[in-house]
């Protein structure tokens, strides 16, 4: 059963299937183990960015391609649910249209971009990309009439997921029984889905020959495959499981801007999990994701208790202020990256 | 040439600025291991290359079963019939043995598509292979990596093998291990063209012979005629046997 679920690709290590175990099960407790709005918005993003990194990692470390474009993709995921619930009401129905209005002008852009631009040299096809996501940035700012310019849009969502629903007046262990728990087991049931339907499509026969063409392109020419075209299909899934992800975020936050989905610090951070994790193993993004996530999020709250604890003491004392938490959070980086060149994942050898 | 596989008629090729081929004529006839010889940078490889599409003819025309396949894309080529094993193998090193031998038998999509028969043809052939069925290509020797190689060009019937020096860099005892692979894959009645700068092993195994110097073909005749004239080879490859051994 878990066999048949993973695709057979199980955990190579058992550190490592405790690890992901560890991390699954704690992302489906949280809003009962760790009561609050803060914890469960925190979960909530790391489940968001498993989907978006291991998309990522489909395009960068499975089939080689350098795409900065992927945040374009996540942004018209949750612009095309924004703008459907914003103009159709928050029905389910204007869910489904914006998905699907969304997904399909991913697929057609990934599609098209893919075609013309993946012939080139892996560093142009980077440039193009930049320059396509930069474009659309502008564009989503400008266009404010449809969506909402820098301010983005807040909307409703349907009444169920919506906080003011109640399933049970009282709360057990902690955590209200109301639509926003829904909407996070929603998110958690999604994101679990898409990952294991990624972790089918590396582990396919087709994944087989993205690994192929990423180690030696010519070679897998010369065996009769297409490259150009199993890149563009490469493309299209990511930008298509991108969106999905994109959605998921919107449909959580009840709300989107540029610097929510769309931002190329929102890049970065991909590209950093990514690494984290490890290139070239869908299970890096589930551990990278959780670990820049949560290290983003609690680590100014960590240092403030430092900075207590330290008071007085002079120089470590202003290390530990929580104003210089990007500089800890720099640091962790540096050495993840220095101690795990393979990303943490592909150290505990699952890289493919 | 009526019952000549693969032919080429006056095929130039050019890298950039550099011009490789020049004019390049010989025919491969089915059913024959055919050798192209000749010295380091005399554009053996090239002409493989060339043969597969991976440079492009800018002059002349390659006939495989008398249709011009010059302009094809490489996957149309390979997908003639035309298997291809580089110098350099050419193996991807993250897949697994099985992997890299399902993808390339395309009418596979999975390993157990692969016809069970011919696997164990190829197992008998290499035996290393079956032993290391499920480990990643990566690690395996120089000589397994080589054995691969081929076993991946004939995991499905094929109608012409272009192979790149099989035995570069191998252990003399591996050596002799390919040459008996070799004499197997002719007796099932393949076309080869191999690419060799081991005289030994080209006199022990082929039919015809091209043999090539500074982009053009500088002779063509039988492997036995040229293996018993010690003043023809030390003319065209600038060697003799006696001297290479």
């Amino acid at each position: 059963m878990l066999r048949t679920l993973l695709s057979e690709d199980l955990p190579k290590s058992r550190v490592l299937a405790f690890l992901l175990a560890a991390i699954v099960l704690a992302l489906f407790l949280t809003p009962f183990l760790v009561p609050g709005a803060k914890a469960m918005g925190v979960a909530a993003k790391i489940l968001v960015f498993v989907v978006l990194v291991a998309s990522y990692d489909l395009l960068l470390g499975y089939t080689g391609i350098v795409s900065f474009a992927h945040t374009m993709f996540f942004g018209i995921g949750a612009y095309g649910v924004a703008i459907a619930f914003t103009r159709l009401g928050p029905s389910w129905g204007a869910l489904a249209a914006g998905l699907a209005g969304a997904v399909l002008l991913s697929a057609l852009l990934a599609f098209v971009i893919g075609l013309f631009s993946l012939r080139v040299r892996a560093i142009f096809y980077a440039m193009i990309t930049l320059a396509v996501a930069s474009a659309f940035q502008t564009l989503a700012s400008q266009l404010s009439d449809l969506t909402g310019g820098e301010d983005g849009l807040n909307f409703k969502v349907p009444e169920v997921l919506s906080p003011a629903f109640e399933l049970h007046p009282d709360p057990v262990l902690g955590a209200s029984l109301d639509g926003k728990l829904l909407t996070y087991y929603l998110v958690f049931a999604a994101a679990m889905l898409l990952f294991l339907a990624m972790l089918r499509i590396i582990n396919s026969p087709f994944g087989r020959v993205l690994v192929a063409i990423r180690e030696n392109d010519f070679r897998a020419e010369a065996l009769g495959y297409r490259v150009v075209v199993y890149r563009t299909w490469s493309n299209v899934l990511a930008a298509v499981f991108a969106t999905l992800a994109g959605s998921l975020l919107a449909l959580w936050l009840r709300y989107n801007g540029p610097d929510t989905s769309l931002s190329f610090e929102i890049m970065l951070d991909i590209l950093l999990m990514v690494v984290i994790g490890g290139m070239g193993t869908l299970y890096g993004a589930l551990v990278g994701a959780a670990l820049f996530v949560v290290a983003q999020s609690y680590l100014q709250d960590l240092l403030r208790l430092a900075h207590g604890a330290l008071e007085g003491v002079p120089v470590v004392s202003a290390l530990a202020s929580p104003d210089r938490w990007l500089f800890w959070l720099g640091l962790l980086f540096v050495l993840s990256v220095y101690y795990f060149p393979a990303g943490i994942v592909g150290r505990l050898g699952n890289k493919r | 040439m009526s019952d000549a596989l693969l032919s080429l008629e006056g095929v130039e090729t050019h890298i950039g600025r550099y011009h490789i081929l020049h004019g390049v004529d010989f025919a491969v006839p089915k059913g024959e291991l055919t050798m192209l010889l000749g010295r380091n940078g005399a554009g053996k490889t090239t002409t493989l290359r060339t043969i597969m599409g991976l440079w492009r003819a800018s002059a002349g025309r390659v006939r495989f079963e008398g249709a011009d396949i010059a302009a094809l894309p490489t996957p149309a080529i390979a997908a003639s019939g035309i298997a291809y094993v580089p110098e350099n193998m050419g193996i991807f090193t993250d897949l697994t043995v099985a992997e890299n031998m399902t993808l390339a038998a395309r009418g596979a999509k999975r390993l157990a598509d692969i016809d069970t028969a011919r696997l164990e043809w190829i197992f008998g052939l290499f035996p290393a292979l079956r032993k290391f069925w499920g480990s990643r290509a990566g690690v395996l020797s120089g000589g397994q990596k080589q054995m691969l190689a081929v076993a991946r060009a004939i995991v499905e019937p094929r109608k012409l093998l272009l192979i790149d020096e099989p035995t570069k860099g191998l252990a003399p005892a591996i050596i002799g291990h390919m040459m008996d692979a070799f004499r197997e894959l002719k007796r099932s009645g393949a076309t080869i063209l191999l690419v060799e700068q081991n005289f030994n092993f080209a006199r022990a195994l082929g039919d015809g012979v091209a043999v090539m110097d500074d982009g053009r073909i500088v002779h063509r005749g039988r492997m036995r005629e040229l293996a018993e004239d010690e003043a023809l080879q030390t003319r065209l490859l600038g060697l003799s046997l006696a001297a290479h051994q």
